[in-house]
């Protein structure tokens, strides 16, 4: 029975939840779950996992866009049912997975996915993603559906994807490198532990549409908003209650945006990007670390940011030829320290760079042992 | 093609990457969603927005289906004249299912339903986990969500301050390394609290992630405010075989990892005995030995040689509290709060212990306050306080090293009341 608007909540049904996961498995993980031995990934984007009773599954990684058409995962859909019984996943980092029992049908599936293109060109499913290289880019909506970015997010991974793409389709690196991509700082894609991480910030104060403020927001919750405490109430010539900011002690967060439309702060030449290096969030060798911002400030650049490009590869490169093996872009900076980094990587160490937030003096050095 | 010119987007058809303007273009062309024109007008907005380098979309009005409070969030765009086609264009967040397996069957499903009431656009998958559909007019939510519950029995995600869709590693279901059912715990989970996930009655949003072991896939410990993170508390196993198999260069190191480059010999004491953070490893060039009640799990040693190495048998997971983004007092990974919990269905003790946190942040926390905040705001003592559990020092990096204790009144002997006349009779004025 159909839905039916007249009785909006007739045989309504509600908390159901997703669907158990149990139904997605395929029959060999179904039957080896909680049982596997080991892994190998046999080249870069395909893995084979071995289990106790000696079965095995095949898994092909492909790169996918996270902003993904109903077209392309039928596509995607298809490919499964031909090759994988219609078993697959997608991994946290929006690559896709082709899962396999049957060997034989491995490499007719790699020649498959290599084979297929977009019309404009590129590769529907590059085969990669694993060990010590760059896997996808995880990222936000950018402008292509959120109201506070500074950046677009699409377009940015796609033009950096592009930049690196041989380190996707091969494991040549010191260990694996993270790149993460969030549109502005509230970071629903949270890239504060990645190891290379693009992120969206402002550097203008927001307006204040005085004429229309107290209409939109509740300034209360505006000024409270306010981790400096910026924001104060003020008043139109005309007696219109409204707010002003204090522009030299905004941080542009944009916290304030958040609580009310009537202050934006996104603008053509203040929004751009900031680069963050050497984050982790594995707890192998060294233990987890935040990014620290190396790249204060990149212009917005559409529709292919080739600075931001240039500084990523930059980055990638150094690190590629400087570091030991397993060392993560975060401990190799540490090895070498800081001052070397920016040395080493030719990123010139501005004063944005000094904190001067709440933990601030926690990352300024307290000792003699420096590097000339 | 096109009603709109799109010659910065059309530069991003161009590379090796796969082109979501290719693919958009592709649903344009081919599609029969019922939006018809959504995909060709979002491709206009932004083309505006790659002009003048700024959003041409709002902030979200109050929509979403009845009786819920989160799973759809309102999207406008500013020139909805330009393009009526993204004029209304909300999202609509699905609860994926754990760890995100998928039949082709289902997902033809999901395509379908939003074929007949969407954009034809999707995320797979948005950041926290949940399959998004990018991009409705307000008529269609209702019909969509009895269609979703009716015919494919599957319910929207989170969003706002309520419990976000929790997410899971793939675990257990293929992965050597898992240490507890991180898609088991996950689901029932998600399960158990659906209330909280569909009514906002949180001061802020809540995040669980389920991490199978301290490689940490699913990133809980910078990105959920409670992080479960599997572990184990007895030996690791040692197949010394093949250990010696990996030394000998029969096995390949790292399961393959490291192998586009060439390294050299795989050196067992360079790149593993050398390498262990707690030096409590030693191999004599025939036998391995762990030291085990030195070792702190970081995983290295099981990466480099999964064949040889396996985590113990006594596993279950340790749970962390109050990861967050930088908005707004700065970034905050998870703090080591249970350092072993076992995780066995129901999970009956992480459901005591994450009812315990919530009681006393829905009392406690401000508006928009995380638990991480709340936790820094209160201080760690007070948080112990409320899950009832003692101090241990695994929960420090360090102990403190200002003096500043709050002492409490019954910590001190004869209490805070004092006589000053008494002090008088002994200290004159």
């Amino acid at each position: 029975m159909p839905y039916d608007p007249s009785e909006p909540l007739k045989d309504r049904i509600t908390d159901i939840g997703p669907r158990h996961y149990g139904e997605f498995l395929p029959p060999v993980i179904k039957k080896n779950k909680g049982k596997w031995l080991y892994h190998e990934i046999t080249q870069p984007g395909v893995l084979v996992h071995v289990a106790e009773s000696g079965d095995k599954i095949f898994s092909v990684r492909v790169g996918g866009c996270r902003l993904m058409s109903i077209e392309h995962i039928r596509e995607i859909c298809d490919i499964a049912d031909k090759y994988c019984g219609g078993y697959l996943r997608f991994t946290t980092r929006n690559n896709i997975e082709f899962l396999l029992e049957d060997e034989s049908k491995l490499k007719p599936l790699i020649v498959d996915l290599k084979s297929r293109k977009f019309a404009g060109g590129s590769n529907k499913f590059p085969i990669g993603g694993t060990g010590a290289g760059v896997t996808n880019i995880v990222h936000t909506q950018g402008w292509a559906h959120c109201h506070t970015p500074a950046i677009d997010a699409s377009g940015v991974v796609k033009a950096v994807m592009d930049g690196i793409y041989d380190q996707f389709g091969s494991m040549k690196l010191p260990a694996p490198v993270r790149v993460s991509l969030a549109c502005c700082l509230n970071m629903c894609g949270a890239v504060h532990c990645s190891d290379i991480a693009i992120l969206g910030i402002h550097r203008k104060p927001p307006m204040v549409d005085a004429e229309w403020i107290d209409k939109l927001c509740e300034l209360p919750l505006a000024i409270a908003a306010c981790p400096t405490g910026a924001i104060k109430p003020a008043k139109t010539a005309d007696g219109k209650k409204s707010l002003e900011v204090n522009a030299e002690r905004c941080m542009f967060c944009g916290n304030c945006y958040t609580m009310c439309a009537a202050m934006p702060l996104a603008d053509e030449l203040g929004s751009g990007i900031a680069i963050l290096v050497g984050g982790k969030l594995s707890n192998r060798i060294s233990k987890p670390k935040f990014s620290k911002v190396v790249i204060p400030f990149i212009p917005n650049e559409p529709p292919r940011w080739p600075s931001t490009v240039a500084a990523v590869k930059n980055i990638l490169d150094v690190y590629a030829k400087d570091a030991r093996k397993y060392e993560r872009l975060g401990d190799w900076a540490e090895r070498i320290g800081w001052e070397r980094f920016f040395e080493k990587t030719n990123i010139p160490f501005t004063h944005h760079l000094i904190d001067d937030y709440r933990f601030a003096y926690t990352t300024w050095r307290q000792s003699t042992q420096f590097k000339f | 093609m096109g009603k709109h010119n799109t010659p910065m987007l059309d530069e991003l058809e161009k590379g090796p990457w796969p082109s979501f303007v290719s693919d958009i273009k592709q649903q344009v062309e081919n599609g029969k969603q019922i939006l018809k024109d959504a995909p060709e007008d979002l491709l206009g907005v932004m083309e505006l927005s790659y002009d003048d380098k700024v959003t041409h979309w709002k902030h979200g009005g109050i929509v979403g289906v009845f009786g819920y409070g989160g799973g759809i969030i309102g999207r406008y765009c500013d020139q909805p004249k330009m393009f009526p086609g993204v004029a209304h264009f909300h999202t609509v967040r699905v609860n994926q299912p754990s760890s995100k397996f998928y039949t082709a069957k289902y997902l033809r499903s999901l395509c379908d339903l939003w074929e007949r009431h969407g954009s034809g656009l999707t995320n797979m998958h948005g950041s926290t986990g949940d399959i998004v559909f990018l991009g409705t007019t307000t008529d269609h939510l209702e019909p969509l969500f009895f269609e979703m519950t009716h015919e494919l029995n599957q319910d929207l995600g989170g969003s706002g301050s309520n419990l976000r869709t929790p997410s899971a590693c793939l675990g257990q279901s293929r992965c050597e390394f898992a240490c507890y059912d991180t898609q088991e715990a996950c689901d029932n989970m998600t399960h158990q609290y659906q209330d909280e996930l569909h009514r906002p009655a949180f001061p802020y949003k809540f995040k669980f992630k389920f991490d199978g072991c301290p490689n940490g896939c699913v990133a809980s410990i910078a990105r959920s405010d409670m992080s479960v993170i599997g572990t184990w508390r007895d030996d690791i196993r040692i197949d010394q075989a093949a250990v010696k198999a990996y030394v000998g260069g029969e096995f390949a190191p790292n399961a393959g990892a490291y192998s586009g480059r060439d390294w050299g010999k795989f050196d067992i004491q360079k790149e593993v005995i050398d390498l262990c953070p707690t030096g409590c490893m030693c191999w004599d060039g025939s036998k391995l030995e762990i030291n085990n009640k030195e070792c702190v799990r970081c995983m290295h040693c099981l990466n480099v040689m999964p064949r040889a190495l396996r985590k113990g048998l006594e596993t279950g997971a340790s749970v962390l509290f109050g990861a967050k983004a930088p908005i707004l007092e700065g970034a905050q990974m998870s703090t080591l709060t249970v350092p072993f919990l076992p995780m066995e269905s129901p999970f009956s003790e992480l459901k005591e212990l994450i009812e315990k946190v919530w009681d006393w942040w829905m009392e406690e926390g401000k508006n928009r306050e995380r638990l991480g905040e709340l936790i820094q705001r209160k201080s760690f003592q007070e948080f112990l306080r409320v899950i009832e559990l003692g101090p241990d020092p695994r929960m420090v990096d360090e102990p403190r090293s200002n003096p500043y204790i709050f002492w409490k009144e019954e910590e001190v002997e004869g209490g805070w009341t004092r006589d000053i006349d008494a002090f008088r009779a002994k200290h004159q004025r």
